[in-house]
């Protein structure tokens, strides 16, 4: 089936007021196109869950469209605080439900496998299961021990990044995979996008590359560029002078808000932002090639 | 004397914890630079491992980022978040950890959570990340961080991964499969933990004193009786860090 659409559409389409949203990716492949559509559209009263909350969800928090955020490090990667997350936080402004990674991931994990919780090994960091009670025991009823679980995570939306799909949604991803398989599973709804459109006969050339199925997938969006400042392995490198540079934007509530008008809400999509940034970044963000072996799978 | 800056000497002494073979979680910044330096000297073997996923990165540049993409050129393999913590870390696949925060407390305890009420924080920190699970389940772990005051409180205003809780027998009926802190490094020198866990000054750098420790500490630290004083920062280790690693000094300030 062709679920390929504009983004704004599956945007409109897929994300409402009040909805918890999981846009995936661990440093790689961050929706940020997919992020901007959520903040031209104006959709709000948002739960962000994310492991990283990252510059995206610094942004969405920036125009005022979260309610809450559920997390486990909420930094500029190498880089400091997410300043405008940290500002709310402070003023009292944003609700937060705080995990490990391995408890926010182990939440995905049994969102996405259809289990009520995930136990994991103690780690004695009470102040932590102790300030967010859902963090909880259970017995094990082999050794009669107390191990800590956390609940399922089933976000109402996941958006997920991908290098290549074919019309239908089945994804090959490759580079740090982080939890974007978790996330899909997890999810109600999946909204996809995509480098590269590509004939099925691609997906099936290599079928062990295949992370997400079409058949979870709700929307497919060809967004070329869709992770800047993030990157896309392969395809263009991360732009970390920006993410140094969104350290000196977001320390001031006005510049910040300058920049969500020309970049954000000054652009009508991503073709037209990627345009914008103009030839010396893209010029900067090249990768040179370094293809892998291929692998013989036998004409069976 | 050579000259060297703080954050050479951190890296450097961090560098020599390491054992030829050791499988590191690495962190960015001084850790990721210790360790490309301790794989580039004495421990060719050192296997690295990232959070993001990736298993035997070899990186070509220096990462910004603990996800950047040069992790991933080059790896032996990446898998998914949930399985690098859970196959590798609380299997009990890695060797040595990396830990870093805003304050450390006199049981090697770390806060990288807030300061002030939880609730109601005056300063909001990025929290926890991979840090909780690398203090309980890595084998070995190591602090690197500034001697300043505000950093080494007597007691953390949040515990947000665990050193030795009240002390090591605290920490040993937590059934924890790591054991526990090793060494916290500073620029002063090297604290260990004694064998109730509680750390005590054991090595000086060069030309540091005790005075400076005692100053720059938020609670009344032992001091070994037999306190060693570190070897200076060797030619080729600055070498390699100023001209191979860290060439544009994002790192090394």
């Amino acid at each position: 089936m062709d679920k390929r659409k504009p983004l704004s559409t599956a945007i409109a389409e897929h994300i409402h007021p009040g909805d918890t949203i999981y846009a995936a990716g661990f440093t790689h492949l961050i929706p940020f196109a997919a992020g901007h559509e959520i903040i031209r559209q104006g959709i709000n009263d948002l739960v962000l869950a994310r492991a990283t909350p990252d510059l995206v969800y610094d942004q969405i928090i920036a125009a005022g469209l979260a309610r809450k955020v559920i997390f486990s490090y909420m930094g500029n990667p190498g880089v400091g605080s997410l300043r405008a997350a940290r500002a709310a936080i402070e003023r009292g402004d944003l609700e937060w439900e705080e995990y490990s990674h391995f408890g926010m991931i182990s939440r995905l994990q049994a969102g996405a496998t259809g289990l009520p919780f995930m136990p994991m090994n103690p780690t004695a960091a009470d102040d932590l299961t102790q300030a967010n009670p859902q963090y909880r025991t259970v017995t094990d009823p082999y050794s009669g021990k107390a191990v800590p679980v956390v609940p399922a995570l089933q976000p109402d939306v996941a958006i997920i990044h991908v290098q290549r799909a074919d019309a239908s949604g089945n994804a090959h991803i490759w580079g740090i995979i982080g939890e974007q398989k978790e996330a899909a599973f997890a999810a109600q709804r999946v909204i996809l996008t995509t480098e590269e459109i590509v004939d099925e006969s691609v997906i099936r050339s290599d079928p062990n590359r295949t992370l997400i199925p079409g058949f979870i997938v709700d929307a497919v969006c060809h967004v070329p560029y869709c992770a800047h400042p993030s990157y896309t392995q392969g395809y263009y490198d991360r732009d970390n002078a920006f993410y140094l540079a969104w350290d000196q934007i977001s320390a001031d509530p006005d510049r910040l808000q300058s920049w969500l008008d020309e970049w954000v809400y000054g652009v009508k999509d991503r073709a037209e932002y990627w345009e914008k940034l103009g030839p010396e970044v893209h010029q900067r963000l090249k990768v040179k090639s370094k293809l892998s072996m291929p692998v013989e799978y036998g004409d069976y | 004397m050579t000259n060297y800056t703080s954050s050479e000497l951190l890296t450097i002494n961090a560098a020599r914890l390491l054992r030829d073979g050791d499988v590191v979680f690495v962190g960015v910044g001084l850790p990721n630079l210790a360790c490309n330096l301790a794989r580039r000297t004495h421990t060719p073997q050192l296997v690295m491992i990232y959070e993001a996923g990736v298993i035997g990165a070899q990186p070509s540049r220096l990462p910004l980022s603990i996800g950047d993409p040069t992790l991933v050129s080059g790896a032996t393999s990446v898998c998914s978040m949930y399985d690098i913590f859970a196959f590798y870390l609380q299997r009990g696949n890695v060797d040595v950890g990396f830990l870093g925060g805003a304050q450390i407390d006199r049981f090697c305890n770390i806060n990288a959570t807030v300061i002030g009420e939880y609730a109601n924080p005056k300063v909001r920190l990025p929290g926890s990340g991979g840090s909780m699970e690398i203090a309980a389940w890595a084998n070995r772990c190591y602090i690197i961080t500034p001697h300043q005051k505000r950093r080494f409180p007597e007691k953390v205003h949040f515990r947000t991964s665990a050193g030795f809780l009240g002390g090591r027998a605290e920490r040993q009926a937590a059934g924890l499969r790591g054991s526990g802190p090793q060494a916290v490094v500073t620029d002063l020198g090297i604290l260990e933990p004694d064998e109730n866990g509680e750390l005590t000054l054991t090595a000086l750098h060069p030309g540091k004193t005790v005075e400076q420790v005692r100053e720059n500490t938020g609670w009344d630290i032992k001091v070994a009786a037999n306190i060693r004083t570190t070897p200076p920062p060797s030619e080729t280790e600055l070498r390699i860090l100023r001209e191979e690693l860290d060439p544009d000094r994002i790192y090394l300030k």
